[in-house]
């Protein structure tokens, strides 16, 4: 609770702070205060506050997972400064970021499904928002708009299935809720609402057939508002898919699972071969973002078991995303064009860039020592022991093919030369937030039991 | 003392290679490189003093995966084959000038180290990741220092990639399921493992399938003569040299003893597909232009032999094989060598575009051929040695398997001796630039190494002949 009302804090600040014309130290102070927020609750030296009928707990999965977000947030806030420098928007924008990570905080922490919808409200509201934040362009307005009407569709079939459970068991309470799904008394309604709230979830997570709108609404946003949907906001949905699939089908049924692996095996291939075909780095990174859903959507399968190697590879996905973007972001540089032409000759005009990049793209592919390989490596083992083996040879058949979109980019970084003359844009805090995630993804590949031992 | 010094020698010196900056990387790798070799002299000397050099630290509790490097005779052999070869190969790059060098040459120390991990890891997961990150420096010596145009090389790097990046997903696989029914990853563990014979066929095909590739062995062949010749000349050294035996080496310490009823149960398949190899190796020879290429088909030729010897599980088969191994490591890297210097000379590598080399430069034709005479194995080499062993295990096997090989031992001698005919004899056709002493440096070592070996192999049979024992008593 008190983290949540410290986030709060510090959104309501940066809007006070462009009234008393403060406007330059909003970013330097809401970043600082997100890291030290983080390094408060993650080691629990927050004092917990009671109330509002505890509908939010800091349990360790909600702990440690806001703790991720935190960092998301500070690392985006950091990457996303040099966007908001001409414009007077800093104080809406940065705020709209931090409320939203109050909504992914709360997403992970409820304990009542109200707490849980204005989670997910507050969130995907502010990415409408920002998606069509740049708004004398015409394709950031398509993607607020595409995003907003989707979005809001999927919102109102969850908040659908919500009812249903409240129909069934007359409790938005968590316990209750439980309780309810291995009680063999409960009304059927009940597992429609799981239904439609598992639709709602594939939705927001991407998951084909639900994951349309990704690519089009990436390839829209202004690029800071894609490194946020691709990162922050996946990671949230799919901690809180999970969460929520913990609360309401912890003894799944067969049926249930095979719509799962059904989901999972459509969400990985379909989002790699997608990938295969793009020409923009954009859309790129939406399909590849699509098939890693696939791969987090496994955990799935082992709810019990599963929680760590989801908080890993969220991790990992979120940190190589939010390397990738930072140096996506210093070689597009504001234009609308993000061809993969872009990146050719990088290597030779930023070599470190072009590391950065490379780091990133690897993770992804799960080469080792990186980070995305010991994730990949869980979850696989994960899937092995509980028996889909045949899964796993899915899973790693398409590991393969997304090597061949990594290394497109890693390809036209180091053999190509650039066409012409281009300006990259030249602002420390790409390399900063670069730097700093290519080091954490060395770092979980070298450690990985420090993240594993989290949770 | 423990082993672990030679891997931390590789890889600081791969980053003092890049810091150093271009103008010093070239020396400071070589620097390097030497020092590893040293260390390892300095091990073998331990080891046969009987001293334990074994790392085993827990790197990972959960998986429970422990940092343990294990040195016996055959991972001391490979040791000194990667640490041998490396100085020369970092050498033989001297002959060419390559833009960036600080980063090709931290590139090579780097691979070094993970090769030199793979032959030394005794966790299964260790020898995995060391195993697969040997993959992206040469992915990146061939993508960028790689001769020819950038579109058809691109592919055939690309290819090669994917290729192997497959074959060891599917050996990453096996790993896992062999870790959820032991619950470690540790090697003599694996060992112990009770499985029952469909779950040996199944890991066996896994294993098969990494190694297949990386080895190669027809069918899965097709990468390699591209590969080979796109690559830089380092990088096909580094190739042909180190890496294709990290697929030999594999199979000997991994794969046989992992599943041993499956592969007596399919031995004679795997055999007579490696046989093909030899075969369709040496007929594909024939007919090749392009001298990289040639090398490369004759050392797919060559492989399939060493990988025929392994399969067969006879211990005649596992020594000829490492002794194979090693020689086969150190004549291929002497003749890219060889071809390399030609190439800077003459800026081709069309066998048709060279000759007459010979009466322009006789102590280079006098080298190059003792170590084309050497790679068909002749008597004295030693890689008849090898070869004789080998022979012999498929002999055991099978009759008509050893009369097929041996004569396309006879098929082999034939176009390499046609080979060098082309390039080094007849008239004077271009201009041939007599080599330096600093270039004939390498050919002289290679030569020294292969004749004293051929005259006295014993010393390296006594290393590694127990670990060979070891492993046909855990087959058997």
């Amino acid at each position: 609770m008190s983290t949540l009302i410290a986030i709060v804090g510090i959104g309501i600040f940066c809007l006070l702070a462009e009234i008393m014309n403060l406007r330059k130290i909003i970013i330097p102070v809401t970043i600082v205060s997100l890291m030290a927020l983080f390094g408060l609750t993650l080691t629990g030296n927050l004092p917990e506050i009671k109330g509002y009928e505890s509908m939010i707990v800091m349990d360790s999965y909600g702990k440690i997972f806001s703790c991720l977000f935190i960092l998301l947030t500070a690392l985006l806030v950091l990457q996303s400064a040099p966007s908001y420098v001409k414009g007077t928007k800093v104080s809406d924008f940065i705020s709209i970021k931090v409320f939203m990570l109050s909504g992914a905080v709360a997403m992970v922490t409820f304990t009542n499904m109200a707490m849980f919808f204005l989670g997910i409200e507050v969130l995907s509201i502010g990415l409408y928002v920002l998606a069509g934040s740049d708004r004398l362009n015409i394709k950031s307005n398509e993607a607020g708009m595409k995003y907003f009407l989707m979005g809001s569709f999927a919102s109102g079939i969850l908040l659908f299935g919500i009812a249903m459970l409240y129909g069934a068991t007359g409790a938005f309470d968590v316990a209750t809720l439980q309780e309810a799904s291995i009680s063999a008394s409960t009304e059927y309604w009940f597992y429609i609402g799981v239904i439609l709230i598992t639709i709602g979830m594939l939705f927001k997570v991407a998951a084909t057939p639900m994951h349309f709108w990704a690519p089009d609404v990436y390839e829209g946003s202004p690029t800071q508002v894609t490194a946020m949907m691709s990162t922050l906001a996946k990671v949230t949905a799919m901690a809180s898919f999970f969460k929520l699939i913990t609360i309401l089908n912890s003894q799944m049924l067969y049926s249930y699972t095979e719509v799962i692996i059904v989901v999972t095996i459509a969400t990985m291939l379909f989002g790699n071969i997608m990938a295969l075909r793009q020409k923009k780095i954009k859309r790129v990174l939406a399909y590849s973002g699509v098939s890693h859903t696939g791969f987090m959507l496994l955990t799935l399968l082992n709810i019990n078991e599963a929680q760590n190697n989801l908080l890993f590879y969220a991790t990992s996905y979120a940190i190589a995303g939010l390397a990738a973007f930072s140096v996506v972001l210093f070689v597009i540089k504001n234009e609308d064009n993000d061809q993969i032409d872009n990146f050719n000759g990088l290597a030779k005009k930023s070599p470190l860039m072009a590391f950065i990049m490379t780091i990133a793209l690897l993770s992804m592919a799960g080469i080792p020592i990186l980070a995305g390989f010991f994730a990949k490596f869980f979850l696989l083992s994960q899937i092995i022991t509980s028996g889909f083996i045949g899964l796993a040879i899915v899973a790693i058949i398409n590991s393969m093919i997304a090597v061949f979109y990594y290394f497109k980019v890693i390809v036209a970084m180091y053999t190509k030369e650039a066409e012409y003359e281009k300006e990259y844009a030249n602002h420390s805090e790409y390399y900063i937030v670069g730097i700093v995630a290519a080091i954490l993804l060395l770092v979980i590949g070298l450690f990985p039991d420090a993240l594993m031992n989290l949770l | 003392m423990n082993i672990s010094i030679v891997l931390i020698v590789l890889l600081v010196g791969a980053i003092a290679t890049y810091v150093s900056g271009n103008k010093l990387a070239s020396k400071i790798a070589l620097l390097t490189s030497i020092a590893a070799f040293g260390a390892t002299l300095y091990a073998l000397n331990a080891f046969n003093g009987g001293e334990n050099l074994d790392v085993n630290t827990i790197w990972i509790n959960r998986p429970a995966v422990n940092f343990a490097l294990h040195v016996d005779g055959l991972s001391m052999a490979m040791l000194l084959l990667t640490t041998g070869l490396l100085p020369l190969i970092i050498a033989s790059g001297f002959v060419t000038k390559f833009e960036n060098e600080k980063a090709i040459y931290a590139l090579m120390l780097f691979m070094g180290f993970a090769m030199a991990g793979t032959f030394l890891a005794a966790d299964g997961f260790l020898y995995y990741i060391f195993w697969e990150i040997a993959l992206i420096p040469i992915y990146f010596i061939a993508l960028k220092w790689g001769n020819g145009d950038i579109e058809a090389r691109k592919k055939a790097i690309l290819k090669f990639f994917i290729y192997t990046f497959a074959g060891s997903l599917f050996m990453l696989l096996a790993f896992i399921y062999l870790y959820t029914k032991g619950g470690s990853f540790d090697i003599n563990k694996l060992y112990a493992l009770q499985l029952n014979s469909t779950e040996k066929t199944y890991i066996f095909f896994a294993f098969f399938l990494a190694y297949a590739i990386k080895i190669p062995v027809v069918p899965f062949h097709t990468w390699q003569a591209n590969t080979y010749s796109k690559a830089p000349g380092v990088g096909t050294m580094l190739l042909s040299g180190i890496m294709l035996k990290m697929g030999l080496y594999s199979v000997l310490r991994w794969q046989l003893p992992l599943s041993d009823s499956a592969a007596k149960e399919y031995m004679p398949i795997i055999v007579a597909l490696s046989i093909a190899g030899i075969i369709y190796g040496a007929v594909v020879t024939l007919k090749q232009k392009n001298i990289k290429k040639l090398l490369a088909y004759s050392s797919l030729s060559h492989v399939g032999l060493i990988a025929a010897g392994l399969y067969s599980l006879t211990i005649e088969g596992f020594q000829g094989a490492v002794l194979q191994m090693l020689s086969h490591g150190l004549v291929i890297v002497g003749l890219f060598y060889v071809v390399e210097l030609i190439y800077n000379r003459y800026h081709t590598y069309e066998i048709k575009e060279m000759g007459g080399i010979r009466i322009q430069d006789t102590y280079f034709a006098s080298l190059f051929m003792i170590i084309m005479l050497a790679s068909v194995a002749l008597p004295t080499t030693f890689n008849f040695i090898g070869e004789f062993n080998l022979l012999y295990s498929l002999f055991k096997v099978n009759m008509w398997y050893a009369i097929i090989a041996g004569t396309t031992i006879i098929l082999g001698a034939f176009y390499m001796l046609r080979m060098f005919q082309k390039v080094m004899l007849g008239g004077e056709t271009k201009s041939f630039q007599k080599i330096s002493k600093q270039e004939s440096i390498v050919l002289v070592i290679i030569v020294v190494v292969t004749i004293f070996f051929g005259l006295f192999p014993q010393p390296i049979i006594d290393l590694i002949e127990p670990s060979l024992q070891s492993i046909l008593t855990q087959i058997k």
